[in-house]
């Protein structure tokens, strides 16, 4: 009777227990650095149940991010393309990949990447997950034109990565799975949240200029910018919605964006809003890096807004081409959307190639 | 001996009520929420997005694009005037099934109650600046150069105009009014309808007619007030106070 009843009890102890991994390997677990803006005002960052972070993890993915033989001949890492003085873009319009094959898109900038809550990632939304995000470049035969048995053997069979391998995951294994859930763990720890513009707005009157809150004001204002609908505010300083538009680029679509992965043709021509953190890093801009300077950006909106069927809503003055700022409005806008750039952020250490 | 096997059994019976999620209560009844749209009794999904035609009052032919409001402080009232809120608040979005039916968790005892209400919006005491992480994060909030707080709808699409080569986008965006600088206006929507009968599992429908947003009083222009509504007190945003008030109905179901 009494083993039964202890039976019993042990039972009901592992039911109600809510981890099934508590007899597994366990690295050092650690908490994302969240900017004291983010953690006032945003949701927790999303970190999956199966990849959490850990110091182990994150060094290997660090390490991983730039590891030349991640590619099919051993010459390109994630980072060529990401570099980390571009806020994690490439400064070159379309990427060039290891076979000298140009990309069509101009390499998506990296970072706060933890507080894409609908986790849509890529232009298009064609990754569901950092993970999966992590998984396509390297597979891509205009990028690092690899294969994942090609990568895997590879990685197996250096001197350093298995060790790194169980320290992060507990086995010398190394699986596809492992890689991309090691460098998804580095990317999320890219964060940047220290620009003049964070300051101010955690209370620090001194860091911006006057033509800089005139230009946040445009950002604000439906009747000029109308900029922050899309592309986040004081109130979500992420500074994207993380959505899909088509923000008035051209009348017909060489490239479908989001309608390339959902099929719908009513999302065709639709890219998703980049964040404006970091502009002062991240020129060429918008998905086909097609505008050199902010202020053909700033031009486009003011003046060459082109439509199609599935142009947003929120290009309200389509009938005019553009919203007609002002010069001096332009510059303020200008002005504000670079107090938005964060220089300790391209330079932090912990973002470094470690190799 | 005996008192250990007492001992052993209290734990037991503990260990069973912490793995039960909640008490079986038979005597209440589960209230869920189904937030719902149609033009003039014609059912609105996210399936008729920039797709379906529709003529307003003063005969725009226009098609939406994206429908997202904010209902909250649902709230039932007994018999003996005590109030059960049902919930906080729900930003819904038509694109987003989890906003549009959702169980609540509330549980109420079977009767008569003599009021449902709703705010359609935020009321001035839950209208607090950034005060909503999941809020903030869905960029839903209202510019603090407008008086601050968060949207209450965001009805967006196109129209059609004989005179337009083009469709024309109307954002139909409605918040807090702002009378002047610094000097604002609250616009919310309280709703209340009277009597019901809960005597079973119940589903509050919450069902907006997208028609009365242009119809009644005010005969909206979309060639007019199409866009850049949001500052504009007098000529939209009251306007649109008024035309909610017949913009909701209630109905029960099981």
């Amino acid at each position: 009777m009494r083993c039964f009843l202890i039976v019993l009890i042990t039972g009901f102890l592992i039911s109600c227990s809510s981890s099934d991994n508590d007899l597994g390997y366990q690295a050092t677990p650690i908490d994302l650095e969240i900017p004291q803006l983010f953690s006032n005002l945003l949701l927790p960052p999303t970190i999956p149940s199966d990849n959490p972070q850990t110091i182990e993890g994150i060094t290997l993915g660090r390490k991983l991010f730039y590891e030349p033989l991640l590619s099919g001949d051993g010459t390109q890492a994630c980072a060529n393309c990401h570099l980390s003085e571009n806020s994690f873009t490439d400064s070159d319009r379309f990427s060039t990949g290891i076979t000298g094959a140009i990309g069509t898109r101009n390499a998506m900038p990296l970072y706060n990447m933890a507080w894409n809550f609908e986790e849509n990632f890529l232009w298009d939304g064609g990754a569901k997950s950092l993970e999966e995000q992590v998984s396509d470049p390297i597979e891509n035969v205009i990028e690092m034109n690899n294969t994942w048995p090609n990568v895997v053997t590879t990685l197996q069979g250096t001197s350093i990565y298995p060790e790194l391998f169980t320290q992060a995951f507990g086995s010398s294994t190394i699986t596809k799975e492992l890689v991309t859930k090691a460098i998804a763990q580095f990317e999320r720890t890219i964060i940047s949240g220290n620009s003049r513009f964070d300051q101010y707005l955690l209370g620090d009157q001194n860091t911006v200029t006057v033509s800089e809150i005139r230009g946040f004001n445009i950002f604000m204002d439906e009747e000029r910018g109308d900029c922050f609908h899309c592309h986040g505010s004081n109130s979500n300083p992420i500074w994207t919605d993380n959505i899909f538009h088509n923000n008035g680029l051209d009348s017909s679509f060489d490239d479908m964006g989001l309608g390339g992965i959902t099929g719908d043709p009513l999302d065709n021509g639709k890219f998703k809003s980049p964040s404006l953190r970091n502009l002062a890093f991240t020129a060429p801009y918008m998905h086909d890096g097609r505008f050199e300077t902010l202020d053909e950006v700033i031009n486009h909106y003011s003046e060459g807004l082109v439509y199609s069927e599935t142009i947003d809503p929120l290009m309200k003055n389509i009938a005019e081409g553009g919203a007609q700022l002002t010069e001096v409005d332009k510059a303020d806008l200008k002005a504000f959307l670079l107090s938005l750039s964060d220089p300790g952020f391209t330079i932090n250490p912990d973002f470094q190639n470690p190799n | 001996m005996k008192m250990k096997k007492i001992a052993l059994l209290v734990i037991v019976m503990t260990a069973l009520v912490s793995c039960t999620s909640h008490d079986d209560k038979t005597s209440e009844f589960l209230i869920s929420i189904s937030n719902s749209q149609h033009w003039n009794g014609e059912s609105v999904t996210a399936n008729d997005f920039g797709i379906t035609e529709f003529t307003n009052k003063h005969g725009e032919v226009l098609k939406i694009q994206r429908l997202r409001y904010l209902i909250s402080k649902v709230i039932l009232t007994n018999s003996y005037g005590d109030e059960i809120e049902i919930g906080d608040y729900k930003l819904v979005d038509l694109t987003d099934d989890n906003t549009l039916n959702y169980a609540t968790n509330i549980v109420v005892p079977p009767g008569t109650y003599t009021g449902i209400s709703f705010v359609y919006g935020f009321n001035e005491e839950d209208n607090i600046n950034q005060d909503y992480a999941d809020l903030n994060t869905a960029s839903w909030n209202w510019p603090d150069m407008l008086g601050g707080g968060y949207h209450f709808m965001q009805f967006e699409g196109t129209f059609t105009n004989q005179t337009a080569e083009i469709p024309l986008p109307f954002a139909y965006h409605n918040g807090t009014a702002r009378v002047s600088e610094g000097v604002f206006e609250q616009n919310f929507i309280t709703v209340n309808v009277d009597g019901l009968s809960i005597d079973s599992n119940t589903t509050i429908d919450i069902k907006m007619n997208l028609a009365e947003w242009f119809k009644n009083p005010n005969n909206w222009d979309l060639n007019v007030l199409g866009t850049n509504l949001m500052g504009n007190r007098d000529n939209a945003q009251i306007m649109m106070n008024e035309n909610g008030q017949s913009v909701f109905t209630v109905y029960l179901g099981d």
